[in-house]
């Protein structure tokens, strides 16, 4: 690539001066100059991004032994064995909720937001500072933020629930959360809107203030109704920004690890763990199978990322 | 609460009183207010928790109250002796690292793309693009092989490498949009008066592209800071330990050192959090920039 690159540059240089002599040399020049600005980008892509997905599609048809020794071809085992995980089905299924719920949840919450963060009133600067910090703040931090407020004996969130006449004793199970799968699961999903709102907030309300206000204007002249001008001029104008907030926010869901690894591992078994997290579970003594594991969330995102390029005719937008 | 917010945009979409156009009744301007007051609340208690629980001493970490009866600040203190320090530096060099290299990077290329419409280049935009829609987590046992086998010298640099890569796409969107948005007339105005192509760009597009630049600088310096996923799995001794990885070994088999856990992460954010605040405004446009176009 650098090679490439340097040989360009003498090309583009000499191709400009001898403009009329050289038109081959000419043309060259012109053709490997973007390679002498973009280059060093793309072979940054290459060797993190592009070059693991061969190496994890490679992994996953050889077999390793636990401490990651490289014993032979594997062919489909490591697919056939993680297939015949008894755990798969459950791990899907919650990944599928994990995803769907966590959305759906922070889309609507955002929207409400986004839209009341469009109002003139005093107070709204110090609220647009505040959903900062979850956005800034590390994930795995404000994720054990919550592991702690959720202490059975003297955690904070108890401590309320307690004195509110919902939680009947310190270190009972009702106030042991994360001890108990399901309830883990709704608090995780709890922390995943959380973290997410503050993005999905911001990018909604950039999308409301590109909505001209003539169009309300009209609207209210017009006699239409609060509801009536929500959905018939706010939704539909806002629907590009919906949909990209919403595809970063499936994308990100989908590959979240630290909040479910920080309130239980995963636990206790897999009972706990979406498909990323069961990929890096596998990962400590089963490099093969969590290979196969990786290729298939991988299949997954860019599943998610065609349809919405084809929804979005990114293709025309870009030329 | 949130049977609250989600009512929000029926009752305050704009213009309820039909003949009053813009202004907002004051009655509702205080439930606004009001109901503003109580999300922004809601969303920095978990962060007050974590200050209060590091400032909390030993002896009352399991006192059932909100706040403690004393105050002390020896979490913030004895935490450098279990070798916090040198985790603050691998972390200061990662991100550090990772911000140079994607600045270098991706100026170039941002810069090109803005400039000329060159064949490839909407390939090399949908790369981006792809890019950007791709996490570590997704291909993480790849990242992991690949690097065993170029087998670095120190997991810094590999760890420099992989957030370079995977935050590039956000500076080469929000930095080409500065760069487009500054007039090649400018330039040609520069290089007439005998800059050259050079002095052009030194001199006027890149002062005025500055907030893009700044954006690019502190938004790939945080995600690095807090990038957990790939620190957990290439960084094996403790000595390449960054915070995220550091924080996280607090956490016991069978038992949680909460006060030095909660010391560190103050260390860790709340830095970042003021950082933040400086491009708030200018993080959306460079992350949906490549999709909405």
């Amino acid at each position: 690539m650098v090679d490439t690159a340097s040989a360009s540059d003498v090309t583009r240089e000499s191709g400009r001066v001898g403009q009329r002599r050289r038109p081959f040399r000419q043309r060259l020049g012109r053709a490997a100059t973007p390679l002498l600005w973009i280059g060093p980008a793309i072979a940054l892509i290459a060797v993190v991004v592009l070059w693991p997905v061969v190496v994890m599609f490679r992994t996953s048809v050889q077999h390793f032994s636990p401490n990651g020794f490289l014993l032979g071809p594997a062919g489909s085992k490591n697919f056939k064995n993680l297939f015949d995980e008894p755990d798969l089905p459950g791990i899907l299924e919650r990944t599928a909720v994990w995803v769907v719920v966590v959305v759906c949840v922070t889309m609507v919450l955002s929207l409400g937001l986004a839209q009341l963060l469009n109002q003139v009133f005093p107070g709204r600067r110090v609220t647009r500072w505040a959903l900062i910090a979850p956005w800034a703040a590390s994930v795995l931090m404000t994720t054990l933020i919550f592991r702690w407020a959720l202490d059975p004996n003297s955690g904070v969130i108890n401590l309320f629930l307690k004195d509110i006449g919902v939680l009947k004793s310190f270190g009972s199970n009702q106030a042991d959360w994360l001890g108990r799968p399901q309830a883990a699961f709704v608090w995780m999903m709890v922390v995943a809107i959380f973290v997410s709102l503050p993005f999905t907030t911001y990018a909604l309300l950039a999308g409301l203030q590109t909505i001209p206000t003539e169009l309300y204007e009209a609207a209210r002249v017009d006699g239409a109704s609060t509801w009536r001008t929500y959905r018939s001029i706010t939704l539909p104008l806002l629907r590009p920004a919906f949909l990209v907030a919403a595809l970063i926010n499936v994308i990100n869901v989908f590959n979240s690890f630290p909040i479910i690894w920080a309130m239980t591992r995963g636990g206790p078994g897999h009972e706990t763990a979406t498909t990323t997290v069961f990929m890096f579970q596998l990962k400590e003594a089963y490099i093969g199978e969590s290979a196969a594991m990786s290729v298939i969330n991988f299949g997954l995102v860019i599943v998610v990322v065609l349809v919405f390029l084809w929804a979005t005719r990114w293709r025309e937008q870009v030329t | 609460m949130t049977d609250v917010v989600t009512e929000q945009p029926l009752t305050g979409a704009p213009g309820r009183r039909v003949r009053r156009v813009r202004r907002v009744p004051r009655g509702r301007k205080l439930i606004f207010a009001g109901l503003a007051y109580l999300i922004a609340i809601i969303f920095l208690l978990p962060y007050a928790e974590m200050v209060i629980t590091a400032l909390r001493p030993n002896a009352e970490l399991l006192d059932r109250d909100y706040v403690p009866r004393h105050w002390t600040f020896s979490n913030f203190t004895s935490i450098w002796a279990s070798g916090f320090g040198t985790n603050l530096k691998i972390s200061l060099e990662v991100a550090g690292g990772a911000t140079a290299l994607v600045l270098l990077v991706a100026l170039p290329a941002a810069y090109y793309t803005a400039r000329r419409h060159f064949p490839g280049r909407g390939v090399f935009l949908l790369l981006v693009l792809v890019t950007q829609m791709l996490q570590p987590a997704a291909m993480l046992v790849g990242i992991q092989r690949e690097f065993l086998n170029f087998d670095l010298p120190s997991a810094v640099l590999s760890l420099i490498l992989v957030n370079a890569g995977f935050n590039l796409a956000f500076a080469v969107w929000i930095l080409n949009a500065y760069f487009s948005s500054v007039p090649v007339e400018l330039e040609e105005a520069a290089m007439v008066d005998g800059a050259g192509r050079l002095g052009a760009l030194g001199r006027i597009t890149l002062p005025l592209a500055m907030p893009g630049i700044v954006t690019a600088l502190i938004f790939t310096f945080i995600a690095a800071w807090n990038e957990f996923i790939v620190a957990l799995t290439l960084a094996t001794s403790p000595d390449d330990f960054p915070l995220t990885v550091a924080i996280n070994n607090y956490v016991g088999q069978y038992s949680v050192d909460w006060g030095h856990l909660f010391a560190g992460s103050v260390i860790a954010t709340i830095p970042v959090i003021i950082l933040f605040a400086f491009i708030e405004g200018k993080v959306v446009g460079g992350l949906t920039a490549g999709s909405i176009k």
